[in-house]
């Protein structure tokens, strides 16, 4: 053990590549996982009571564990290429803060409306808890695109372009979470919602798209590439799938259809910043990487912890599978 | 409304604080205080989640085990304060290592081969199974087993515990570094990590780790004690806060015997280690023999802010901080004037500490005191001690967040110690008013947090006496099956 290190070589080669896709695999789980939760919190802008307790005890098992993804994330950017989240963080000032409050919002919302017994109290923290969850996807949507593209600042086009399409997917997730998590009136609604919700996606993606290609001439042959079209046929595919499954109550299968929606989405992400780490101030993976032993030593507890972490969320998942129902709140 | 009004008031007075603190906050200035400000209310949600877990262990087990309504009792209703202080310790703490970045990104840069491993380690390893397992905890009583509800309860504790130690890890690092080597990088020192035990398992990591998880069961055990002390004084036969009084009277003896002991040791450590955080302790300029000032009271206003031997009116023991530093009455302790670097802010540091050794003494009588009714009988009868109880139920907090102060105000100017300062780890590129501005929202907005928090604590309280009132509290309350919640 102490050998291995000692090691002043990477475990393998490409191990910063490796490093780099997980932080991109982590992204993805956020993005995934996460927007479950945060397409929740815009559908649940115009729920009734009823349907608004069903809809919290869906989400109250598992946010938590969901959020972890964004940490996961920013620690393990932090762990394989500081240079770059210290860079990211201090550019991006800010807006870090504005995400944190929205996702504060977020989750304050959710966990203290039910601390009060007076209307004004609920009605609050309930629109603590739709902004919060709308915002949130924007502005995290906004500030990866400024990360990708290297604009100095957020509020340009193909930044805010991309916030809007990110709140759109997380629409398509949320419905396909609930697809899940209710039964009746709601999920039809839901359902509803979320087939409308790809409409919009497929749009505003294609709109994103061509605001790149406008105002990013450096993206132009990236752009205009093999891997773009695959990126546009696996989520024709995953969209025709989640749209299919939803009219037809096919609920498991709607799921696989929203992932791959997102998972072509990050995808894209990658590719578009891949073999930078770093657009704004030039830096490629070599460039950023930390030295091998710190990253071997982190590539031996991610590889020990990703699986239990696996195991984690299996258990929860499967402990509250089925449709939730609304008495089932902790408070 | 009144939320958003209050809120909204409270924005307007805030854009003409920021417009007069932007005259003089610098970007170094209002980061440190945004920092230590995070810390200090985000501290006591992670004190609360450390030391209450197992407390929930033991009631979880026990209603497990024995079948008994008390305990389950006691475990709805701390699983309650508990779920909300988690949900307030994530809002609070999320924000702590994006700080990192934003506000100290040279810090980051040089740091990040030995810092960014253990945070990313901290979230593997603690923050998935925290979150996975109070998911269960909170909402999966009637869905799992009782075998399976206990170990839940178990991980949670597992998990808040593994948390504190990859955070200690990196903060005792900063203290005591070792295990690294500085090298140039594109014009930039980066401490790159050769040997991680010794870096993580550097001189100060057992210190801390110990005396801060004692502290944090010492704060949620006064806390316990307190409200125990509070029903009990209100209806004298509670089974159930009888059982928690008890339990918290004997936690409290040992814990707070020990930490005194282990506090005196670890002293004796930071003297060797950081000297000039010891001397600021002891507000000792002059290089010589150290007395050991026991009471401290400032005659004049001049004395708080910058707090001499000589202003103060002190009962010390002549020659004894000589002897707790190095185990000679007559060791020479350097002052603060005769190192080379700028003094860290001794008044904070000073009086902190006082605070901080006084309450741990309060406590050791506290837990004789209770030691002694339940030994010769009349604890619940005994209003004198109720009532100290009931004061002393924040005062674990209050130690605990001063001990964290005299920690880290007492090493500036360094942030790595010897390595690098605090000034110098600050983002380059970060502006005063983005500083200033974010700093305002922090302190506003935590100040509203730790309201709601208390608000909602209060109702919890107030839900529980009237459960007392109605006198329902030692019966089976019945259930509808698949309900958790019970009110």
């Amino acid at each position: 053990m102490t050998e291995l290190l000692s090691h002043t070589e990477y475990l393998v080669d490409s191990l910063p590549e490796l490093w780099f896709g997980l932080v991109v695999v982590a992204l993805g789980g956020y993005l995934l996982l996460d927007g479950f939760d945060f397409g929740l919190g815009i559908l649940y802008a115009d729920a009734n009571e009823k349907e608004r307790q069903t809809m919290l005890a869906a989400f109250g098992p598992v946010w938590k564990a969901n959020e972890v993804w964004l940490v996961l994330f920013g620690t393990v950017l932090f762990a394989a290429f500081p240079v770059v989240y210290a860079n990211l963080l201090s550019r991006h000032y800010l807006l870090v803060f504005a995400i944190l409050l929205a996702l504060s919002l977020r989750g304050l919302g959710s966990k203290l409306r039910g601390e009060g017994d007076d209307e004004r109290w609920v009605r609050f923290w309930d629109a603590c808890f739709v902004v919060g969850s709308t915002f949130s996807p924007f502005l995290l949507g906004a500030f990866v695109a400024s990360w990708v593209l290297g604009t100095p600042s957020a509020f340009a086009p193909g930044p805010v372009a991309v916030g809007l399409t990110v709140v759109a997917l997380c629409v398509v997730l949320g419905a396909a979470f609930l697809g899940l998590k209710t039964e009746g009136l709601l999920r039809e609604t839901v359902a509803r919602r979320g087939r409308m919700a790809t409409g919009v996606y497929t749009v505003v993606l294609l709109a994103t798209v061509a605001v790149l290609y406008g105002f990013h001439p450096e993206l132009r042959p990236k752009i205009v590439a093999t891997p773009t079209l695959l990126v546009v046929a696996v989520t024709a595919a995953s969209a025709t799938a989640f749209v299919y499954a939803s009219a037809r109550a096919r609920y498991r299968l709607a799921v696989g259809g929203a992932g791959g929606i997102a998972a072509a989405f990050v995808a894209y992400v990658a590719y578009l910043l891949y073999p930078s780490v770093d657009p704004a101030v030039g830096l490629s993976i070599a460039d950023a990487v930390v030295s091998p032993l710190p990253l071997n030593l982190a590539s031996i507890f991610a590889v020990t912890f990703l699986p239990v972490i696996a195991i984690y969320f299996t258990v929860l998942y499967s402990v509250f599978s089925g449709p939730a129902s609304p008495e089932e709140s902790y408070s | 409304m009144y939320v958003t009004t209050i809120a909204g008031s409270v924005f307007a007075e805030s854009a003409q604080t920021v417009a007069l603190l932007l005259a003089f906050l610098t970007p170094e200035l209002a980061s440190r205080i945004q920092f230590g400000w995070a810390i200090t209310i985000h501290i006591i949600f992670a004190a609360l989640s450390v030391g209450l877990a197992p407390f929930l262990v033991y009631f979880v087990v026990q209603e497990v085990r024995t079948g008994e309504e008390r305990y389950a009792r006691l475990r709805k209703f701390w699983t309650k304060i508990f779920a909300v202080g988690f949900v307030m310790g994530t809002v609070t703490g999320i924000p702590m290592g994006f700080m990192f970045g934003t506000n100290f990104a040279t810090f980051s840069e040089v740091s990040g081969e030995l810092i960014g491993g253990p945070l990313s380690f901290e979230a593997k390893m603690a923050f998935f199974l925290e979150a996975f397992a109070l998911g269960i905890l909170l909402f999966g009583r009637e869905r799992v087993s009782d075998r399976m509800y206990a170990l839940s309860a178990f991980l949670v504790a597992l998990g808040a515990w593994m948390s504190a130690f990859w955070i200690l890890v990196v903060n005792s690092w900063m203290q005591t570094p070792q295990g690294y080597e500085l090298v140039m990088k594109e014009g930039v020192p980066i401490a790159q990590l050769t040997d991680p035990m010794a870096a993580f398992f550097n001189p100060r990591f057992p210190w801390m780790y110990v005396h801060m998880q004692n502290a944090a069961v010492i704060s949620v055990t006064l806390l316990v004690a307190g409200i125990a002390a509070y029903f009990i004084w209100k209806n004298r036969d509670s089974q159930v806060w009888q059982t928690a009084l008890k339990v918290a009277i004997v936690v409290l003896l040992v814990t707070s015997i020990f930490q005194v002991i282990h506090g005196d040791m670890y002293g004796r450590h930071v003297a060797e280690t950081q000297p000039h955080k010891f001397a600021a302790m002891e507000a000792h300029y002059e290089t010589g023999a150290a007395d050991l000032h026991i009471v401290a009271i400032p005659t004049e206003l001049e004395a708080i802010t910058d707090p001499r031997a000589d202003n103060l009116y002190t009962i010390s023991i002549p020659y004894l901080a000589s002897f707790l530093a190095e185990g000679d009455f007559t060791a020479e302790v350097t002052g603060l004037n005769d190192f080379e670097y700028e003094s860290p802010p001794v008044a904070w540091v000073f009086w902190s500490f006082r605070v901080m050794v006084g309450l741990g003494f309060w406590f050791v009588f506290l837990g004789l005191w209770g030691a002694y009714r339940l030994w010769r009988g009349g604890l619940y009868e005994d209003d004198r001690y109720l009532q100290a109880l009931m004061l002393s139920a924040p005062l674990g907090f209050v130690a605990t967040i001063t001990g964290w102060y005299v920690a880290e105000i007492g090493r500036q100017p360094w942030i790595i110690q010897d390595v690098l300062t605090t000034a110098e780890g600050v983002s380059t590129n970060l502006g005063s008013t983005e500083a200033t501005l974010t700093l305002v929202g922090f302190v506003v907005g935590y100040v509203l947090l730790f309201g709601v928090f208390l608000y909602v604590f209060r109702r919890i309280l107030v839900e529980e006496a009237e459960r007392q009132g109605t006198g329902t509290e030692d019966r089976e309350t019945p259930e509808s099956p698949g309900v958790i919640a019970d009110d």
